[in-house]
């Protein structure tokens, strides 16, 4: 109910007691200590999801702009940043978190387009995680590349929004 | 796969390996020799070790807000069995309108979490589909009212969790704010249209079509006098057992296997049991809520259910529990004079176990005299359910070697999915994959 107005909403997921797997939220946290653009406005908010798909989908409901950032096992080095927009590409299901159990992040994309759900704009980063064990604490290239996603982001938003 | 079903192989290794990346963890590995199955061996759950360790050294106050982090669907399952063990390491009860909101919080929940499952995950392997994306380009009505009615358990968790995701506003005692009444009128106009979603969701479960297969289950869960079972109540099995919480340890032990890190409970000198929805229903059917049996009855089941395929229309009939419990709750709230009873460290061992989504929760910490906890154990459903997924696979399995191996695949993990179980808390990347030998 609250920020459904907010055009601009940065997600970050993940469990930061699974070590890699909390990438997404220390992103949240870089952020959090930068000078956002309209952050005094505010239109931009910063959100911290698990990673459960079906609260996701409600998470950026009413944003006109979403980026997400999460961990990513997509068989690259270590601290490797991807960018995907789901826009011009779907989403592979096994580059994020897949079980039989939990509905992630790619099937919450996949199954929003299908409904017609997907934002206006949508951009996901992943960094790829060298260790999701449980445990606190990022591994070295996952820790170098936070301040790095943080930046590209910020660069991402002094754009206008794609079609906007 | 046409040749592999005209000439059945004489020995057969299939393996759904659910691990890929994660060294270590989860996987379902099956033997098949002369046309009878020869081993099963399910490894999908790491228990929560590195939460126990994290845990000794802090204070009491702190494990709610810990535990809670341990699973991204079920936090309050996991606030509510360390706050149970706590207030009775402290001698502490909660009662009134502060246990009744215990109640509601949790059925958030169960709300939660079961449209989940129901919908995302179990109803496409009934009506044939590889996943909810694939179901909603056929049923998108369905999905969306599967994600309103879960929208609904969210609302609750946040409103009295603080937030969503890790709710904070649980504490030893009670809460850190309770909600004042008309705060809730709000939850009370959403949960009447979600009453009768839950409803249709029932009938809607009833009509999918189900394998025949039942087993003779020990099912466990808790069992209060005065209500059905959610955050309170004594530990019962189908087969007499009937304990305090305090006396789990002396009747179930987990067990080592050695193909898994992960630990398997047992019953003590009996083996295998069952927890989650089917247990708790087939031994408190008698204290549902008049609608909630009636629309069991309707869906064809009797008051004991052994299918764990039709675990889905359990949970439905849960789901529909809750939102008629969350209702009365809401109806009869008093705000409470404070929002929470004081508490006084002591020294002790606390004993907490209520029923997650998936089944019992138990917790066990031993605290000193200030109140830092020297020792915690947590027992999850789903450690708890594993030795019984295997049974059901080695019944499950040998009517199905002629079929094609990935329709094999399938079905077994359709055969594990019906518990639900907890994979993403253990293993985060999951690929099934078959080999034959």
């Amino acid at each position: 109910m609250a920020h459904t107005s907010t055009p601009v909403r940065i997600i970050g997921l993940g469990n930061r007691y699974r070590r890699d797997d909390g990438a997404g939220l220390a992103v949240l946290q870089e952020l959090a200590g930068r000078d956002l653009p309209g952050q005094d406005l505010p239109s931009v908010e910063l959100r911290a999801e698990s990673g459960e798909g079906a609260a996701l989908m409600e998470a950026w409901q009413g944003a006109q702009r979403v980026i997400l950032v999460d961990a990513v096992q997509a068989g690259g080095v270590p601290g490797t940043i991807y960018r995907l927009d789901p826009w011009e590409q779907p989403i592979p299901t096994e580059f994020f978190h897949y079980s039989t159990h939990a509905f992630s992040l790619a099937e919450a994309v996949e199954l929003a387009r299908v409904l017609g759900q997907l934002p206006p704009a949508l951009v996901i980063y992943g960094i790829q995680g060298a260790d999701f064990g449980a445990g606190e604490g990022l591994s070295p290239p996952v820790a170098a590349a936070v301040p790095a996603v943080a930046d590209r982001i910020l660069q991402e938003l002094a754009q206008p929004m794609p079609g906007g | 796969m046409s040749s592999e079903t005209a000439a059945k192989p004489r020995s057969r290794t299939i393996k759904v390996d659910y691990l890929a990346r994660v060294e270590g963890e989860g996987a379902l590995y099956l033997r098949v020799k002369n046309g009878q199955v020869a081993d099963v061996k399910l490894k999908i759950f790491e228990p929560p070790r590195f939460f126990e360790a994290f845990l000794r050294g802090r204070k009491f106050t702190e494990a709610p807000d810990i535990t809670a982090r341990i699973c991204g669907i079920c936090p309050i399952a996991y606030q509510m069995s360390s706050v149970n063990a706590m207030e009775d390491a402290l001698g502490v009860q909660v009662e009134g309108p502060l246990r009744e909101l215990r109640r509601l919080i949790y059925c958030g929940e169960w709300i939660e979490s079961h449209v989940l499952h129901i919908y995302m995950l179990h109803a496409p392997d009934f009506l044939g589909y590889q996943d909810a994306i694939q179901m909603a380009r056929d049923y998108p009505e369905v999905v969306q009212q599967g994600l309103k009615l879960k929208k609904i358990g969210n609302e609750i968790v946040r409103l009295l969790g603080g937030r969503e995701i890790h709710p904070i506003n649980v504490r030893v005692g009670g809460f850190y704010r309770t909600p004042r009444k008309r705060e809730l009128a709000d939850l009370a106009e959403q949960l009447k249209w979600a009453r009768d979603a839950a409803l249709e969701t029932v009938r809607w479960t009833a009509g999918l079509p189900f394998p025949d297969f039942q087993r003779a289950y020990e099912f466990v869960a808790l069992r209060h006098p005065d209500e059905y079972p959610l955050h309170a109540g004594r530990i019962v099995s189908s087969s007499g057992l009937d304990i305090p919480v305090q006396e789990y340890d002396q009747h179930f032990e987990e067990e080592h296997v050695g193909y898994s890190n992960a630990l398997q409970s047992v019953l003590r000198g009996r083996g295998a049991y069952h927890v989650g929805p089917m247990a708790r229903y087939s031994l408190n059917f008698d204290k549902l809520s008049p609608l909630a049996q009636e629309a069991a009855r309707e869906a064809g089941l009797g008051p004991v259910c052994n299918n764990p395929f039709q675990s889905i229309i359990v949970r439905s009939v849960e789901t529909l529990y809750a939102c008629d419990e969350a209702l009365r709750i809401i109806d009869e709230y008093q705000e409470p004079d404070r929002p929470a009873v004081p508490v006084e460290p002591r020294a002790g061992v606390g004993y907490g176990a209520s029923e997650a989504p998936r089944g019992l929760l138990y917790h066990r910490y031993k605290l000193d005299d200030a109140g830092i906890i020297q020792d915690a154990k947590i027992v999850p459903p789903t450690s708890q359910n594993q030795k019984t997924i295997e049974e059901d696979l080695w019944d499950f399995v040998p009517g199905r070697l002629d079929l094609p191996k990935d329709e094999l695949t399938w079905q077994c993990e359709q055969a594990i999915r019906n518990y639900d179980p907890c994979i993403s808390c253990a293993t985060h990347f999951l690929k099934l994959e078959i080999q034959e030998e």
